[in-house]
């Protein structure tokens, strides 16, 4: 793919209502052919093997970061599991970098509604409860008027434009907490309880919400579906590129001069991406980039620059996709400092119920503070490395990568600065962290 | 344990009663977020009587609606400030300079970050990660009301109307 990229190659999946006028509404969403996938798969009772397969076939991959073939994850459920069968649709947006799903939410939440029910239709399920983050009202505020209106028209509901099938769909809103974004923190969440991840066996196919058989999607996900079912999965499939089908939203924040939320084909060089900035802030050169949210390995410019943005290219250069939270950093930026804010987060956020997490992200913490006070020796890098990897794979869920990846990368591709700051007890860089 | 008894007010019960219709039945401790969201809005914070009440609405153990109250960030379990302003202080934000706009905020109010104003229209504290990332720096008032692309004149300029719908 050319560095240039073509402008018709923008927000045509997830966001496509964005250049309309009230992109939010019913009427918006229906001029653009919006629901019509719906009614004729509840109308004509289309095969729900048929659509699967579609869905298979477009490669589409979990947009909440973990990019796990979404067609396989719908055929999770077995046709013989008892009812009621749950969906749940996960809108805790809260990786840090990440402000992808707010904006479905709020210019495009007909699309997610169409996705979601046809996602119930193809897994037989009955009902769909839909978890905002606590923060997000206005975003919960759209989703309950798209709800409303797609009831009013019979879309939503008992007995679907007359079909028999009832999907029944419900909007909640958090209150407060990065690890409810786990699939099965979120069904501990949604039954009234502190998020604490589950064990997995049993996955949530077989003993998900209240026990039941339930599948958890990410928000873009979901709202894919109906493009992917309109345009046909090979039209996907080709938008992207091998193994990532399809878009994919990216937020990229940092020291670039405009920040913003782009949907682009999957496989977009990240040189493009950067052009669409406006590239760096003024007088500054790039110096690192973290591709998919702040759990995801940090990347120096002279690799980042390299590559494309799709699952394959970034896994291969040891980092991830992940939610698509690009942050980007300058050449001033201390990577000490700013791997203290990024683990300080995580030490925040651990839920406490896995030793290894509960207790090593506050040593990483209290080591990385060590050395920006300037009380640190050598031997506490390795001891930063060592608590690092003797999580990584020790907890119940991904959280324990989520903080042990920073700081392993971190460390491995900008160890001099760590020495730099131990020895002379100061940055190695002024620190671009201004207003 | 606080002694004071409390009562969830008849309008509150519908209200709660609207979240708990969209579980299904017996699943009533299902809607103890929102009821603990719904009292707090009503309260301004929560107190152990009004988790009581919250509990022994939904029929459910005190214990898990209180460990509930505690494991979510937005519960909030003392007074703050009429204006909460919650400054994101995570990696996004950071980049763009939120550890300066918390300092701006801590000097212009004379308060340090946790802390309320003497005359409790203000207080101050540092948010994790609100999703806003590409209007960094950002923050909010309350628990819903989201500034974006923050920097100091806009700091001061919110503090100003802030204050003068205090005083109309």
């Amino acid at each position: 793919m050319s560095e240039q990229l073509e402008t018709s190659k923008i927000n045509e999946v997830c966001l496509r209502t964005l250049h309309l006028k009230e992109p939010h509404t019913i009427a918006s969403y229906e001029s653009i052919g919006g629901y019509s996938m719906w009614r004729k798969i509840i109308t004509e009772k289309l095969d729900r093997q048929t659509i699967l397969a579609q869905i298979k076939q477009s490669l589409l991959r979990g947009r909440g970061g973990a990019g796990f073939v979404a067609g396989v994850k719908m055929g999770f459920i077995p046709d013989t599991a008892p009812h009621p069968r749950y969906l749940v649709c996960n809108s805790d947006e809260g990786e840090p970098g990440t402000c992808k799903d707010t904006l479905i939410l709020q210019y495009n939440p007909h699309q997610l509604i169409e996705g979601i029910l046809i996602a119930c239709y193809v897994q037989g399920i009955d009902v769909c409860y839909h978890y905002i983050r606590g923060e997000y009202k206005l975003q919960f505020d759209c989703c309950e008027q798209a709800l409303e209106d797609a009831s009013r028209l019979g879309l939503v509901g008992k007995n679907i434009l007359g079909s028999g099938v009832s999907i029944d769909m419900y909007n909640l809103l958090g209150a407060g907490s990065y690890i409810v974004g786990e699939e099965t923190a979120m069904l501990e969440s949604i039954e009234g309880k502190p998020a604490k991840p589950r064990s997995k066996p049993p996955f949530p196919a077989q003993f998900g919400l209240y026990g039941k058989p339930t599948t958890v999607n990410n928000t873009e996900t979901l709202a894919s579906i109906p493009v992917i079912l309109e345009k046909g999965a090979k039209w996907f499939l080709e938008y992207g590129c091998e193994n990532s089908g399809g878009s994919k939203i990216f937020c990229v924040s940092g020291h670039v001069k405009k920040p913003g939320v782009f949907e682009l084909p999957l496989g977009t060089p990240f040189k493009s991406l950067l052009k669409l900035c406006g590239g760096m802030r003024t007088g500054a050169k790039l110096k690192a980039v973290i591709p998919g949210g702040s759990s995801m390995k940090v990347l120096p410019a002279s690799i980042i620059n390299k590559l494309n943005m799709d699952y394959d290219s970034l896994q291969h250069h040891g980092s991830a996709l992940g939610s698509g939270g690009v942050i980007v950093m300058d050449d001033n930026t201390c990577m000490v400092k700013t791997l203290l804010c990024i683990s300080k987060f995580y030490q925040h956020e651990s839920c406490g119920q896995c030793t290894p997490c509960r207790e090593g992200t506050g040593w990483i913490v209290r080591t990385i503070k060590r050395i920006v006070e300037g009380e640190a020796t050598l031997k506490d890098l390795s001891l930063l490395v060592d608590v690092a990897r003797q999580v990584e794979g020790r907890t119940i869920c991904a959280f324990g990568e989520s903080f042990s990846w920073p700081v392993q990368s971190f460390i491995h591709h900008f160890y001099d600065e760590f020495e730099y700051f131990i020895r002379h007890r100061k940055s190695k860089f002024s620190g671009g962290f201004y207003v | 344990m606080s002694q004071k008894s409390y009562q969830l007010s008849t309008k509150l019960k519908k209200s709660i009663r609207n979240w708990t219709v969209k579980f299904p039945k017996g699943k009533r401790s299902s809607a103890v977020m929102m009821a603990l969201r719904l009292v707090q809005n009503e309260h301004g914070h929560l107190e152990d009587a009004h988790v009581e009440a919250v509990a022994d609405f939904l029929n459910m153990p005190l214990i898990q609606a209180q460990e509930v109250s505690r494991f979510y960030s937005m519960y909030r379990h003392a007074p703050g400030g009429q204006f909460q302003l919650k400054v994101c202080n995570s990696v996004s934000c950071y980049l763009r300079g939120s550890e300066q706009l918390l300092n701006h905020f801590a000097d212009k109010l004379d308060i340090k970050v946790n802390e309320m104003t003497e005359d409790g229209v203000f207080s101050l504290q540092e948010t994790e990660c609100l999703g806003a990332c590409c209007s960094a720096p950002c923050m909010l008032v309350g628990d819903d009301d989201y500034q974006m692309n923050m920097d100091l004149e806009k700091a001061d300029q919110l503090i100003c109307s802030l204050k003068q719908r205090v005083e109309s």
